[in-house]
């Protein structure tokens, strides 16, 4: 079973959930910038959690299914066509052999994901299908999807389609601020450096993307101007460069880095940061490592509860 | 040793300050203790200079949990480590066509460029950790005279294999990317491959030197299944 790819859209790769275990090597986890959308669009299909399926940035992909397929779209909301006919998204669709089906340009949020019923057949680097662009390997030749690029589908076995509540889905259009925790260099930043993180409305800079999150805003300083052993970054990280601006670090990040850290994206946040597109606004909130834990548990327990049994 | 939460889902546990082979014994030896014990809840180590971040599962193991499996590998793993680490030597060609910033660098040491050569080649590095980049290697050990700032404007494409100073730093170009750095020479041997096992050449805590080629070695020997990773 071959799909071809008509148009690649703007930046459409494939994804699993990271590759992890090779930090030490310089290796960052790449994988689903918004993990949530991404696992529920396999689960509709009846795969695997971390099946590999597409990933469509800002203006998705068209698609020529050469034979029958299930497939669903999640994440941001984009108007997908079947031939002329509109597809629901969020929903596990049956296409008909010859099947062309187009992503147009999504209107919320910044990504959407494609899981076909089976998964992508993508061999796996260092354990993983995801693609990883700036070290040019994983998923389809380590880049970005081309026109005329073919993929492969595993071998159809027995899955079972799913579908979701109605509404089930309201909660991750979640307008309050991001919430992050202090981050390993947090002392280094006076008390009303906090307070301007805090009440800053931060705009993602238009050099964003899966290696980081520029936000234009108040500039921020650290306290001393000693310079920082350059030390592990972990994912969400918010450093501090010299200009003052402050970055999240990516699913595609550098793994160290020299700059302070001064907060880090609470984990169950992580999904929004990867809908989070140019000019959009950012604000921040501080949660305690506890409170973010919990958040992370409950939104687990809430992804077994929106699908119908 | 300090344990710092660095976010919900890792521990920075810090060393120290300082650069030195002393403060990175330790991270070596708790990241090795850590490795020899496979546990699927952690998923990442990250070693730094003077500290080693370890990225967890927060849902399967606690901060406090990590923390005291941390304190007690820390205390246990540093006497039974083996320092006799194996030297690795990378042949570089020092030619103004591989190292387009060979005069600079002697004109800034006040080095003739076979001196220059000879600085570089001569001490024992020690791989600090890999970081920034895939297979990207962190040296400690640059001889004084050869520190220099990177470039003002880095450049938009540098070859893999490339050999550069930034500060007191040394190190390779893994792979063809952007850089700031002072290039002097190239490597012909691979640095990383991701389809090998493992996908580096060199590793945390390994020791290095560098060899002068000449333009005919360098050839021969990328042709040599020696320059492959696998």
């Amino acid at each position: 079973m071959t799909i071809r790819v008509a148009k690649p859209g703007l930046f459409t790769t494939v994804q699993d959930l990271g590759r992890y275990g090779y930090a030490h090597l310089g290796i960052s986890p790449a994988g689903a910038a918004d993990p949530l959308s991404f696992r529920i669009a396999n689960l509709l299909v009846g795969n695997g959690e971390n099946a590999p399926a597409l990933e469509m940035t800002m203006l998705g992909a068209s698609l020529e299914f050469e034979e029958s397929a299930v497939v669903a779209i999640t994440g941001a909301s984009c108007e997908c066509k079947l031939d002329s006919a509109s597809l629901p998204t969020n929903v596990a669709c049956y296409l008909p052999a010859g099947a062309i089906l187009q992503c147009e340009s999504t209107t919320s949020g910044a990504r959407s994901y494609l899981a076909v019923q089976g998964g992508f057949d993508i061999p796996l680097v260092m354990g993983s299908a995801s693609t990883f662009v700036p070290g040019r390997f994983g998923g389809l030749k380590g880049r970005r999807l081309q026109k005329d690029d073919m993929l492969q589908l595993r071998n159809h076995g027995s899955f079972r389609a799913r579908a979701l509540r109605p509404g089930s889905l309201d909660r991750l259009l979640d307008p309050r601020p991001l919430r992050v925790t202090k981050g390993s260099q947090h002392d280094w930043f006076a008390p009303e450096i906090f307070e301007k993180l805090f009440s800053t409305v931060y705009m993602v800079s238009e050099q964003s993307d899966r290696t980081g999150l520029r936000l234009k805003g108040e500039v921020l300083r650290p306290r001393e101007h000693s310079e920082l052993l350059t030390d592990g970054i972990p994912l969400g990280a918010i450093q501090v460069p010299q200009d003052g601006q402050p970055i999240i670090l990516f699913v595609d990040q550098q793994t160290t880095g020299g700059y302070p850290k001064i907060a880090n994206v609470i984990a169950a946040d992580l999904h929004r940061v990867g809908q989070l597109k140019p000019r959009d606004e950012v604000r921040l909130v501080e949660a305690s490592i506890a409170e973010a834990i919990q958040a992370l548990g409950e939104q687990e327990r809430w992804l077994r509860t929106i699908f119908v049994s | 040793m300090k344990i710092i939460p660095a976010s919900d889902s890792s521990l920075l546990v810090v060393f120290g300050d300082t650069i030195s082979p002393a403060v990175h014994k330790s991270v070596i030896a708790l990241f090795h203790a850590l490795q020899s014990r496979p546990d699927p809840r952690i998923r990442n180590l990250h070693p730094g200079y003077a500290s080693l971040l370890i990225d967890f599962d927060p849902l399967k193991l606690t901060h406090e949990q990590l923390s005291s499996v941390v304190q007690r590998l820390a205390l246990a793993s540093e006497s039974v480590f083996d320092a006799s680490a194996h030297v690795v030597n990378i042949p570089v060609c020092y030619e103004i066509e591989f190292g387009p910033d060979l005069m600079d660098v002697a004109l800034h040491a006040g080095l003739s460029l076979d001196e220059v050569v000879r600085q570089h080649c001569s001490p024992t590095y020690l791989v600090y950790f890999l970081g920034f980049s895939p297979g990207f290697v962190y040296l400690g050990g640059l001889p004084e005279v050869l520190h220099m700032p990177r470039l003002p404007t880095p450049r938009t494409s540098v070859f893999g294999g490339s050999v550069g100073i930034a500060g007191s730093q040394t190190g390779i170009y893994p792979v063809d990317s952007a850089g700031g750095w002072r290039l002097i020479g190239r490597t012909p041997v691979r640095m990383f491959d991701p389809d090998a096992t493992p996908p580096t050449r060199l590793q945390l805590g390994d020791r290095i030197t560098f060899s002068p080629i000449d333009r005919a070695t360098f050839e021969d020997l990328q042709r040599s299944p020696e320059a492959r990773l696998r």
